[in-house]
């Protein structure tokens, strides 16, 4: 008996002449991404991607199922049995295969499908068929065509007869890397992390880079910051890590700058050093898990001031989402309980009491001509680590 | 040379999973809980083996806790499932076959008040799925049941009672045993939906006293002992680093090994069930369909414990019954509707990776030597 699995693609099954090349993103991201479960072949056929384990009798089809949930580009997955393009064949194994399924239904449908059509029965032949054997074998069983628990899928394609008892949904979107790259800044709070997760929904390869300032943060920080990018490579695939030593610059702004404008400078400096290591591997854009009006450094006038620090286009996924639609979502990507372990990061030591709300740009310039950042900022970038994150490391 | 085919009892330890369990005990011997890099570090090793198990249960490394062992975990699951919903229903569902861990616990139970309904074996050894549905209603607040059972390999129909209970009854928490079939037989407890999984790591060729207990998110559980907090308040008291090093570098190596060790045991299997065939007197229990890495057989007429130590001074070790009942006469195998002779003469026979078909010949021709002397001395025939 041999199993593979179906992945239907989604969105990208609507590109034009381009679909060919988003496909091949995607295989190379599901190839990547099973890799561990052990050797497969894929193939593409009519919006369809058909993988198949080597060794399908010992293969880990939920473990690989469930990685495949999170691969963007993906509509829906499906398990299913091959078979030989003949009744006999499909009779003969159908009711087997979805026992475990049936089991619990009290109704079901078959749905056939014919796409290649010198098959000698009809789809709604091949349906009768096939419900009539599972109906003389589970006698429970009833037949609803429109509300049934089960659905049982017989595909007639092009290589071989597939059965398996209904979809499950991917993750939709777009291939991750078939829409760019860009460089993700992140702290270890809730925002980033989902921020990360819906630009890889639209396709984007990602970067990200941190800020710790030994030793007003520990190391269980940083490794909570390199947990959280564990937890996103399902989605995101791996993830260059840069970490920027940012001790002395935040001594510096806490000496020479004015105390309610520290956070926004801060932030200032940091989308510049982000801006130079993203400059330097060619990327684009930064992306940031800023909402709008969130905190004092995310009101319209603070955004202003920090985008006003860098030439690149500045994403921010979150903007006009509540946080309660934040935290909901990074339920669902599982990285909540990381991000609230309740570690000091570079954004919480020095805040300040009463954070300037409406912050000027040309007072901003004014406070930081005060003192010459830059052979700081040279000396971060030039002492900023970097590890590639891979999941389960 | 020594032949070792009672696995089910315990392993011998890996290499792999003693010299983690050194590394940890003589180089990384910080507290996990520290806050200096000395706790970071024991702090890794805690972390890579709940990743590791979480691999092989098929779930987020953070629904792993780590105990003592896997009566820990069942007592854990059992009596923390209950103490964390009082206003709850006052049934526990569970089988005639469990191991003692969790049979005694929910037998403690029902002195204080639960009332348990045991599903037993249909008449050929096999359980029905619907005997299940039928037990479990409004109040029942448990349902524990094994997912192999440990003296006959009888697979339990789990996998379809899981998610049509929790379908029917959300709220109703499913615990399985799972100390004879973790890593045998393919496993994702999050698409089994399965509240709480208990597992063993001496099963596993990892060092005994230590086990594991998954937790579906979400599911309360209240601790059973009280202290420093640590596996999320469930099992307070300095982790075992040592232990759980072990059981990570165990589960990891079996990880990589998975399909060999299952084609292994199959065969074995195989192959054993076709050299008792051979000998006269002595008849298979162990279902045909079972999980393949034991073998319950019995030899009519001659004792379980004559038969084991007879093959003992052979150096052959295998059991009779299981190893925690001592060889009291097993009330499981009774349950299984074993006829009184074979559940008097019945021994265990179980594989490990390590075990050979060379090993199983052994074993075979010994036994039919063994039989045929014994059979002759206690007058069957």
């Amino acid at each position: 008996m041999k199993e593979i699995i179906l992945a239907k693609n989604g969105e990208i099954a609507l590109k034009g002449l381009n679909r060919r090349k988003f496909e091949e993103i995607l295989m190379r991201n599901i190839k990547w991404r099973l890799q561990e479960f052990g050797k497969i072949s894929l193939s593409c056929m009519q919006s369809t991607i058909y993988i198949t384990p080597e060794d399908s009798a010992f293969y880990d089809f939920d473990g690989a199922i469930k990685a495949l949930r999170h691969v963007f580009g993906i509509a829906s997955i499906s398990r299913a049995i091959v078979l030989e393009k003949n009744m006999d064949d499909i009779l003969s194994h159908v009711c087997d295969y979805i026992e475990n399924d049936l089991f619990d239904a009290s109704t079901f449908k078959v749905e056939a499908k014919r796409s290649d059509k010198s098959f000698p029965l009809t789809s709604p032949q091949i349906s009768a068929e096939v419900g009539g054997k599972i109906l003389s074998r589970f006698h429970r069983l009833k037949v609803d065509v429109h509300n049934p628990d089960v659905t049982v899928m017989v595909e007639i394609r092009d290589r071989g007869a597939y059965i398996h008892a209904g979809k499950i949904p991917g993750a939709g979107g777009m291939p991750v890397s078939s829409s760019g790259e860009a460089m993700l800044l992140i702290s270890g709070g809730i925002d980033s992390p989902v921020a990360a997760y819906m630009m890889a929904k639209r396709g984007l390869a990602l970067s990200t880079i941190h800020f710790q300032s030994p030793p007003y943060t520990s190391e269980r920080a940083r490794e909570k910051v390199e947990t959280l990018c564990r937890k996103l490579v399902p989605y995101t695939g791996r993830l260059p890590f840069y970490c920027v030593p940012f001790t002395e610059l935040q001594e510096a702004l806490k000496e020479h700058c004015p105390e309610e404008l520290f956070t926004v400078m801060m932030r200032r400096l940091m989308m510049r050093i982000a801006t130079r290591i993203a400059q330097e591997k060619k990327i684009p854009a930064l992306v940031t898990g800023e909402s709008l009006a969130q905190v004092a450094s995310q009101t319209l006038e603070a955004l202003y001031c920090t985008d006003n620090a860098t030439p690149l286009v500045v994403l921010r996924p979150l903007i006009g989402m509540d946080k309660g639609e934040i935290i909901k979502i990074s339920r669902e990507i599982e990285t909540y309980e990381t991000s609230i372990l309740p570690y000091e990061d570079c954004c919480t030591v020095f805040t300040p009491k009463h954070p300037c709300t409406k912050p000027k740009l040309d007072i901003l310039e004014r406070a930081e001509s005060r003192f010459d950042y830059e052979p700081l900022i040279e000396r971060a970038i030039a002492g900023t680590e970097f590890k590639m994150i891979r999941s389960e490391e | 040379m020594e032949i070792y085919l009672d696995n089910c009892a315990t392993t011998r330890v890996c290499p792999e999973a003693a010299e983690a369990a050194m590394n940890a005990m003589v180089r990384d011997y910080g507290n996990p809980s520290s806050l200096h890099k000395k706790g970071l570090d024991a702090e890794h090793i805690l972390t890579a083996a709940r990743k590791e198990a979480a691999a092989l249960l098929g779930c987020a490394y953070d629904c792993v806790y780590f105990t003592g062992g896997a009566t820990d975990s069942n007592n854990i699951a059992i009596q923390g499932a209950l103490a964390a919903r009082p206003r709850a229903g006052k049934t526990i569902v569970t089988t005639t076959v469990e191991h003692s861990s969790v049979g005694a616990t929910i037998t403690a139970m029902e002195k204080r008040g639960y009332t348990v309904k045991r599903v037993a074996p249909r008449a050929d050894g096999h359980f029905d799925p619907y005997d299940f549905l039928d037990a479990v209603d409004e109040d029942t607040v448990l349902l524990s049941m094994m997912m192999v059972n440990n003296e006959m390999g009888t697979i339990l129909p789990y996998d379809k009672v899981i998610p049509a209970v929790k379908k029917r009854f959300p709220e109703l928490i499913t615990h399985i045993d799972g100390v004879q079939g973790f890593t045998k037989i393919p496993l994702s407890v999050e698409r089994l939906g399965v509240d709480l999984f208990s597992f063993s790591g001496h099963k596993l060729y990892a060092p005994k006293g230590v086990g594991g207990l998954y937790i579906r998110k979400g599911v309360r559980i209240l601790p059973v002992e009280y202290g420093g907090g640590q596996e999320k308040n469930l099992h307070s008291g300095t982790e075992a680093v040592p232990m759980i090093a072990g059981m990570g570098a165990a589960f990891s190596m079996i990880r990589k090994n998975q399909a060999a060790i299952a084609r292994n045991y199959r065969e074995l299997n195989a192959q054993l069930r076709a050299r008792m065939a051979e000998i006269p007197g002595v008849v298979i229990n162990s279902p045909a369909d079972g999980c393949p890495h034991l073998l319950n057989i019995s030899v009519p007429g001659v004792p379980s414990e004559i038969m084991l130590h007879a093959l003992e001074e052979k150096e052959i070790y295998v059991s009779s019954g299981s190893a925690c009942s001592k060889g009291a006469q097993s009330s499981t195998l009774a349950a299984f509707h074993l006829p009184l002779e074979r559940v008097r003469s019945a021994l265990r026979i179980s594989f490990s990776r390590e075990t050979t078909a060379e090993q199983i010949d052994c074993f075979a021709d010994a036994l039919r030597e063994v039989t045929e002397k014994l059979r002759k001395v206690v007058g069957v025939d």
